[in-house]
């Protein structure tokens, strides 16, 4: 079965006006959760702008559902307060929040019909049938199940009843939508259109808050207009998500977000000049790149991405480096080399190679430009 | 199958049709066949005749089945409401709680059910709970006795419920009855309907605790079969065993369908 797309915006219009503005702001004030002894949250503070896409990333046990279900108000904080809006609702339940959430193995009610799936917010609520009945309308247009308002959610697809869950989740028009991994059950192609009709959906609705939820830095990186990364119960970093790509604020986040080259140096020169270049050493080789506050002989590591890395310098591809070739990886449209840096594994993701590689185990000089180079503080904590 | 040769899984079934044939379906054949039975002196009865059903239908067996029937479906009913009920409520209890209550609750199943009579005999003959020589002791014994059953099976089905069900429930505004109405027990459906017909199953074949309290005018099916036993009159015996059997299989199909239906 074809996966139809979300619908346009003809029957959008009507309805993102209704939700435009409706959006609130998630706040979290020192909030912490632990299970008995265990902190599995530390106080974290953070704010979700109205309207913003937060997405919350960061491995296995790091503490994202918790902090997701304490908005959903499913994990009570062990201390600090959570605001929707205006409204403090650390002591109210679920029931009262005003929030739509969608969890990764959809939970469509299996005994019934997608109609009833997606009513059954507002039928909770008591809204009036008229209602019900053009809400139910709308939000399966919405995510382009129309036609499938009959069926029962096993008459479905893992992707057709993600879609109806979203659904769901928007009939009650919340303030906040939760969505805790909502395309890990899916496989990666269907994941990959999802994550762009999620993206569309946004912008259809462009005053829907959304906390996102995921260990998938792509879908992080398409969706999210804000990134924060998680690590053992902490955010790791938070900020804007191209910032956050460019500039990794530390280690952690830069191996995380887009798997970055990251080598050892000694800080030759502070940051100066319009683009806030510094100078830093790499054995005899003197790298130019965007730096902080670092002084002169600082020991800290230096940011470039695989795909920025050059196999052919030129006048803008200054910086140069020399590696051993370790393997090379052809993948169609891209090759990937492993090349050992003094001792650092360096990898290079390259959309076009030169006429002959050398051997392996032989000597090659790598290029990138300053522009794509950052100076990044080793983390402080292990 | 892990047996792929096929004169091993020839053997397997054989080793089955044997097993089962002996344990199960022998002990239900001779009862069938002396419940039609004429004279049995040999290896086979001498004569068939439906005189023996059509002696019990005429005699107590009516009453019987009636009683029978009520005292399952009502007991059943309570045991289905509380022990659901007690499943719900020992979920939100903490853990440890939740397990010692849990084995309390089993406690009856593991007493022999005459000793189960006799204590209900002993507790409920004075006032202010003067329960001896009515029906509703024999209501209380079966109660008390398939309860647990009620509740274990109530309590699989809900370890095994994701709670994703109830929590998105939640969430979308349902308060907790609107939820538990129309989230949690639609989705318990077939664990209701399994452990109600596995308390209505237990209760139609419940004698020990049933022959220490039962009134003069509540004479269940197993009692009966007993007392005509007792007397000497197997045949009688026999075939109302056959129809106390017909009676349990007919009810437990019809509740196999309702909940063919819930689950669809
Ligand atoms: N109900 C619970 N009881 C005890 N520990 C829990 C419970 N739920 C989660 N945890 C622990 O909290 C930590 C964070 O879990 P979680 O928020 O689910 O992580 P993530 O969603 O990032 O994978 C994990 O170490 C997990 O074992
Ligand atoms: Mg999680």
């Amino acid at each position: 079965m074809s996966v139809p797309a979300f619908t346009g915006s003809n029957v959008m219009d009507v309805d993102a006006a209704k939700i435009r503005g409706a959006g609130s702001n998630v706040h979290f004030d020192k909030v912490s959760v632990a299970y008995g002894a265990h902190v599995v949250l530390h106080p974290l503070t953070l704010d979700i702008a109205p309207g913003e896409i937060l997405a919350m990333i960061g491995p296995s046990g790091s503490g994202k559902t918790t902090a997701l279900r304490a908005v959903a108000g499913f994990v009570r904080p062990a201390s600090g307060r959570i605001r929707i809006g205006a409204t403090d609702v650390t002591d109210l339940p679920p029931y009262e929040r005003g929030l739509g959430m969608v969890v990764q193995n959809y939970a469509l009610f299996p005994h019934m019909r997608v109609e009833d799936n997606v009513a059954f917010g507002l039928r909770a609520q008591g809204a009036d049938k008229a209602l019900i009945g053009e809400r139910v309308k709308d939000s399966l247009a919405t995510v382009g199940m129309s036609g499938f308002s009959k069926r029962y959610p096993r008459e479905l697809s893992g992707g057709q009843q993600q879609r109806v869950a979203i659904a769901r989740a928007l009939a009650v028009r919340p303030r906040v939508l939760l969505l805790d991994e909502p395309l890990s059950a899916l496989d990666a192609q269907i994941r990959r259109n999802m994550v762009e009709e999620i993206a569309k959906l946004h912008r259809d609705l462009p005053g829907l808050t959304i906390l996102y939820v995921t260990h998938d830095q792509t879908e992080a990186l398409t969706l999210a207009d804000k990134i924060a990364i998680m690590r053992d119960g902490r955010v790791s970093s938070h900020g804007p998500t191209t910032e956050l790509y460019r500039r990794p604020p530390n280690r952690f986040t830069a191996e995380f977000l887009g798997r970055a080259n990251l080598l050892p140096v000694t800080v030759a020169e502070g940051a100066a000049g319009p683009k806030g270049l510094a100078k830093a050493k790499l054995g005899d080789a003197v790298l130019a790149g965007a730096g902080r506050s670092e002084k002169p002989g600082d020991r800290t590591l230096l940011c470039i991405r695989p795909q920025h890395l050059s196999l052919t310098g030129d006048e803008e591809h200054t910086n140069r480096i020399v590696g051993t070739l370790k393997e090379v990886h052809w993948q169609g449209e891209l090759t990937h080399l492993v090349l050992d840096v003094d001792g650092t594994p360096v990898r290079v993701s390259a959309t076009r190679l030169p006429v002959s590689l050398p051997e392996r185990g032989s000597a090659m000089p790598l290029f990138f430009t300053p522009g794509d180079t950052s100076l990044v503080p080793e983390d402080v904590r292990g | 199958m892990l047996v792929w040769s096929r004169s091993g899984r020839m053997l397997i079934w054989a080793a089955f049709a044997l097993v089962f044939g002996v344990l199960f379906l022998a002990p239900l054949a001779v009862i069938l066949l002396s419940s039609l039975a004429d004279q049995w002196n040999g290896v086979l009865p001498s004569g068939l005749t439906f005189e023996h059903y059509t002696d019990v239908a005429q005699g107590a067996a009516w009453k019987a089945v009636k009683a029978s029937l009520i005292t399952g479906f009502l007991a059943s009913a309570l045991a289905l409401v509380s022990g659901t009920w007690a499943a719900l409520a020992l979920r939100i209890q903490d853990a440890t709680l939740a397990r010692v209550l849990g084995v309390l609750f089993f406690i009856p199943s593991a007493v022999p059910s005459v000793s189960v009579g006799l204590g209900l005999l002993v507790a409920f003959s004075h006032p202010p709970l003067l329960l001896n020589g009515t029906i509703a002791i024999v209501m209380v014994a079966h109660f008390v006795l398939i309860s647990a059953f009620t509740f274990g099976n109530v309590s699989a089905g809900l370890a095994r419920l994701s709670p994703d069900f109830e929590q998105v429930a939640s969430s979308l505004g349902a308060r907790p009855a609107y939820r538990l109405w129309h989230v949690t027990l639609p989705l318990l459906a077939p664990y209701l309907v399994a452990a109600f017909g596995l308390s209505f199953a237990l209760s139609m074949g419940e004698l020990g605790a049933t022959v220490m309290v039962y009134p003069p005018g509540w004479v269940t099916l197993p009692v009966s079969i007993f007392s005509l036993t007792d007397r000497g009159d197997v045949f009688a015996g026999a075939a109302l065993t056959i129809i106390l059997v017909a009676a349990t299989l007919v009810l437990l199909l019809g509740l196999e369908r309702l909940a063919g239906r819930q689950t669809r």
